[in-house]
C-alpha cells in the first residue's frame, strides 16, 4: 500500500534518511534548512537508533561526517549556502579518501550572508568542485519534495556504489513548502563491514588508513589518475534527465531544480500562443547530460537557460552545444524567484527575433 | 669535544648492532610492541613524538586492543602516525581530530578511539572542537602533544610558545604586547564536566616517562569503563627547531616548560573501578 504524506521538503528530505537506514547525521542549525536537525532529533533515535548529533560549527560537522563516513556507515550531513562555503576543505578531503556519505545543500540567496531566500547561486560549487584539488561530487537536483525523498535514497546508493560524496542540491523554496509525497518503506541500518573502512584491524587483514596525504608526487598523481578515471566512468553510467514536450519544439528551456518546474508553466503559456517549447531538466548536474543536450541542439533554432542566479549552468549548456546554437540565459538573483510570464516575455522576444 | 664525543657514540652504537648475538632468550628485557609498525620514523633525533608513540603501541599491546583500536592523526609532525601504529587509523584536516574522532566513536561506541595532536593542531586551529569534544564528553582519549612550536612547518610560533622564547616568527621572543601569553588549554579543559580525566605528564626523563605511560594506559581503561573524554598533556621537546641538541633540550624543557606547564593530574577521577552500572 502506498504510504502517501502532506510534508514539508526538509522535513520530507529527514524522514527520507531515516527511511533509508541512514546511522548518522551530524549538523549544524542554518535557515533555510533546519528542519532537517529538528526533525531528525525527534523521531530518529527512537525510530531507527540513528545517530543524530548538533555539531558547534560547520567545519566540526563535515570532519565528524568524515570520522563516521570512515567507518563505512551511512552518515550525512546537511546546511545552507554560507555553511556549506565552511564544509569545503573537510569535503575535499572525504573525496580524496573516497568516503560514500550524502551532503544536502539548501541553497540560498548569495554571496556573503545574502539572505535566507532560495537561489542555485551554488552550482559552481557544486558542480565544479568547490573545495581545493581536482575532484568531484555526484550532484542530484531535485525538482519536487517526492524527488528530496527519493535522492536521498539514490544519493546513498549512488555514494556507496562509487565511494564518492553526493551532493543533493536543492534551494530554500523546495526545503520549506509542502507538497504530496510517497515514502518508501523502512530499509535496514548498515551492517556490512567493508574492508577499507576503519573498524578495528583485526588479524586477517592489513590495517585501514584512511587519508588524502600522498606526499610523493608520483603517489599523488597515481590518486589523481584514479580518481579522474572514476569521475569518467560515473559520467558514462550515471547521467540522469528528463524531456518534456521536446519532440518537435520551437525553442528549449533548459532548467534544474524548481525553476524548471517554473519553465513547465512557462511552456504552457507558451503554447497558448502558438509556440512550441520543450523543458530539459537535468537532475544530476555531476555528470552533467552534455551529449544529450548536443543531440536536442539538432532540433531547435535555440535554447534559453533559466537559472536563480547570474547565470552557472549556462556555461555548461553553451559546452555540450558547442557552438550549434544560441544559447540565451534569463535569471534572477538575491533570492528571487523567476515568475512563468517574465520567462514567456523571453521566450517571446527569443521566438520573435527567430521568426522576422 | 661535542662532535668526538658523537662520533664515539656512533661507533659503540655500530658494534652493538654488529653483535646481534648480545640479544638472547635469556637476557631480552626489552622489544618492539606489536603495535608499532617496522617502519622507520622520519622524526628528527631526540623527539618526545617517538617516546610518545612507542608508549601507545605498548599500552594497546598491554591492554590486548590493537584489532578495536581505531586512531586518529592530525595535521603537524605527527600526520604519519599511521605509518608507525599497526592499527586502523585515520588522518584528519588541520584542528579537525578531535571532530573526527567523534565521529568514529558515535558510529561504533565500543571501540577505543583516540586522537593524537600537537599544540598548534589541538590548541590554536582546532580550539573549538577540542573544547566541544571535550564539553560533550565524549567516550575517547585525546593525547596532546606540546613542545611549545609549530615542528612540521619549521618553527613558528604555536599557542604554547613560552613568552620570550624564539621561533622564526617570534625572533626576538616571544612578546605578551604583541602575541598574548602562552596557553594552557589543559587548565581549561580541566574545568569541563564533560572531561573525566585531565592530567599533564612529559618525556623528558625515564621516570616522566613511566608516569606517562601509566596516564596513557589510565586514558584507554576509562574509556572501557565508558567513563567519558580523558585528556592527556605530554609536554615535549623540539630539538631541531629549539636549535639544542636532544639532552640540551630535555634540560631546557625541564627548566623552562615544566615551571610554566607543570607536572600533574588537573583532574582525577572519584570511584574510577567501577562503571556507572555497577555503582
Amino acid at each position: 500500500m502506498k504510504e502517501l504524506k502532506l510534508m514539508k521538503g526538509n522535513e520530507a528530505l529527514a524522514e527520507a534518511a531515516i527511511r533509508a537506514g541512514c546511522d548518522g547525521y551530524f549538523g549544524y542549525p542554518i535557515t533555510p534548512q533546519s528542519e532537517v536537525l529538528e526533525y531528525l532529533t525527534q523521531h530518529a533515535k527512537a525510530r531507527t537508533g540513528m545517530v543524530v548529533l548538533q555539531a558547534e560549527s560547520e567545519i566540526a560537522s563535515i570532519n565528524m561526517v568524515y570520522g563516521a563516513a570512515g567507518t563505512g556507515k551511512k552518515v550525512m550531513t546537511s546546511s545552507s549556502s554560507p555553511g556549506i562555503s565552511l564544509m569545503q576543505e573537510g569535503i575535499s578531503y572525504i573525496a580524496c579518501a573516497e568516503l560514500p556519505c550524502l551532503l544536502v545543500n539548501v541553497v540560498r540567496g548569495g554571496p556573503g550572508l545574502g539572505t535566507i531566500q532560495p537561489s542555485q547561486g551554488d552550482y559552481f560549487q557544486a558542480v565544479k568542485g568547490g573545495g581545493h584539488g581536482d575532484y568531484k561530487l555526484i550532484v542530484l537536483a531535485p525538482s519536487t519534495v517526492q524527488e528530496m525523498v527519493d535522492h536521498v535514497k539514490l544519493g546513498f546508493e549512488l555514494a556507496f556504489k562509487w565511494r564518492n560524496p553526493v551532493m543533493i542540491l536543492t534551494d530554500g523554496a523546495l526545503g520549506q513548502m509542502m507538497e504530496k509525497v510517497e515514502l518508501f518503506p523502512q530499509m535496514p541500518r548498515t551492517e556490512e563491514i567493508y574492508p577499507w573502512a576503519t573498524t578495528g584491524k583485526t588479524k586477517d587483514r592489513e590495517r585501514s588508513i584512511i587519508t588524502s596525504l600522498h606526499i610523493q608526487p608520483d603517489k599523488m598523481q597515481e590518486i589523481n589518475l584514479h580518481l579522474q578515471k572514476k569521475y569518467k566512468a560515473i559520467e558514462e553510467e550515471e547521467i540522469r534527465y528528463e524531456m518534456i514536450d521536446c519532440e518537435e519544439p520551437d525553442l528549449i528551456l533548459v532548467a534544474f531544480g524548481l525553476v524548471a518546474r517554473i519553465c513547465q508553466k512557462a511552456a504552457q503559456l507558451a503554447k497558448e500562443k502558438g509556440i512550441k517549447v520543450g523543458v530539459f531538466r537535468p537532475i544530476t548536474l555531476f555528470p552533467f547530460p552534455y551529449k544529450a543536450l548536443n543531440e536536442l541542439a539538432d532540433k531547435v533554432k535555440s535554447f534559453l537557460t533559466v537559472e536563480m542566479n547570474a547565470g552557472q549552468m549556462v556555461e555548461d549548456v553553451r559546452l555540450a552545444v558547442n557552438g550549434k546554437i544560441p544559447v540565451e540565459f534569463t535569471g534572477r538573483m538575491g533570492g528571487i524567484v523567476p515568475t512563468p510570464e517574465e520567462i514567456l516575455q523571453k521566450i517571446e522576444e527569443i521566438y520573435v527575433g527567430e521568426t522576422v | 669535544m661535542n662532535e668526538k664525543r658523537l662520533l664515539e657514540e656512533e661507533k659503540h652504537f655500530e658494534t652493538m648492532i654488529a653483535e646481534e648475538s648480545i640479544c638472547t632468550n635469556d637476557n631480552l628485557v626489552y622489544e618492539k610492541p606489536d603495535t608499532l609498525t617496522d617502519t622507520p620514523m622520519h622524526y628528527c633525533p631526540g623527539c618526545g613524538h617517538g617516546v610518545a608513540h612507542r608508549l601507545i603501541a605498548e599500552v594497546i599491546d598491554e591492554l590486548g586492543i590493537q584489532d578495536k583500536t581505531i586512531g586518529v592523526a592530525p595535521v603537524g609532525c605527527s600526520v604519519f602516525a599511521y605509518n608507525y601504529l599497526n592499527i586502523d587509523m585515520t588522518e584528519a584536516a588541520h584542528g579537525r581530530a578531535s571532530a573526527v574522532a567523534t565521529g568514529i566513536k558515535r558510529m561504533l561506541p565500543d571501540k577505543y578511539v583516540f586522537s593524537y595532536q600537537g599544540d598548534g593542531d589541538l590548541a590554536a586551529i582546532g580550539t573549538g572542537e577540542t573544547i566541544h569534544t571535550c564539553n560533550r564528553g565524549e567516550n575517547i582519549l585525546i593525547i596532546f602533544i606540546n613542545n611549545g612550536i609549530y615542528g612540521m612547518t619549521g618553527g613558528q610560533m604555536a599557542p604554547t610558545t613560552l613568552i620570550g622564547m624564539k621561533s622564526t616568527t617570534t625572533p626576538f621572543g616571544r612578546d605578551v604586547e604583541i602575541m598574548g601569553n602562552p596557553l594552557k588549554i589543559t587548565e581549561l579543559i580541566a574545568q569541563l564536566p564533560g572531561v573525566y580525566y585531565c592530567t599533564r605528564v612529559a618525556v623528558n626523563t625515564p621516570n616522566n616517562v613511566r608516569r606517562a605511560k601509566k596516564a596513557i594506559y589510565n586514558g584507554f581503561k576509562y574509556q572501557e569503563l565508558k567513563k567519558g573524554l580523558s585528556f592527556v598533556e605530554i609536554v615535549s621537546n623540539c630539538p631541531s627547531n629549539w636549535k639544542m641538541t636532544p639532552v640540551e633540550s630535555n634540560k631546557w624543557l625541564e627548566e623552562h616548560m615544566l615551571p610554566y606547564y607543570p607536572l600533574g593530574d588537573l583532574k582525577v577521577p572519584q570511584n574510577p573501578q567501577k562503571t556507572d552500572k555497577e555503582k
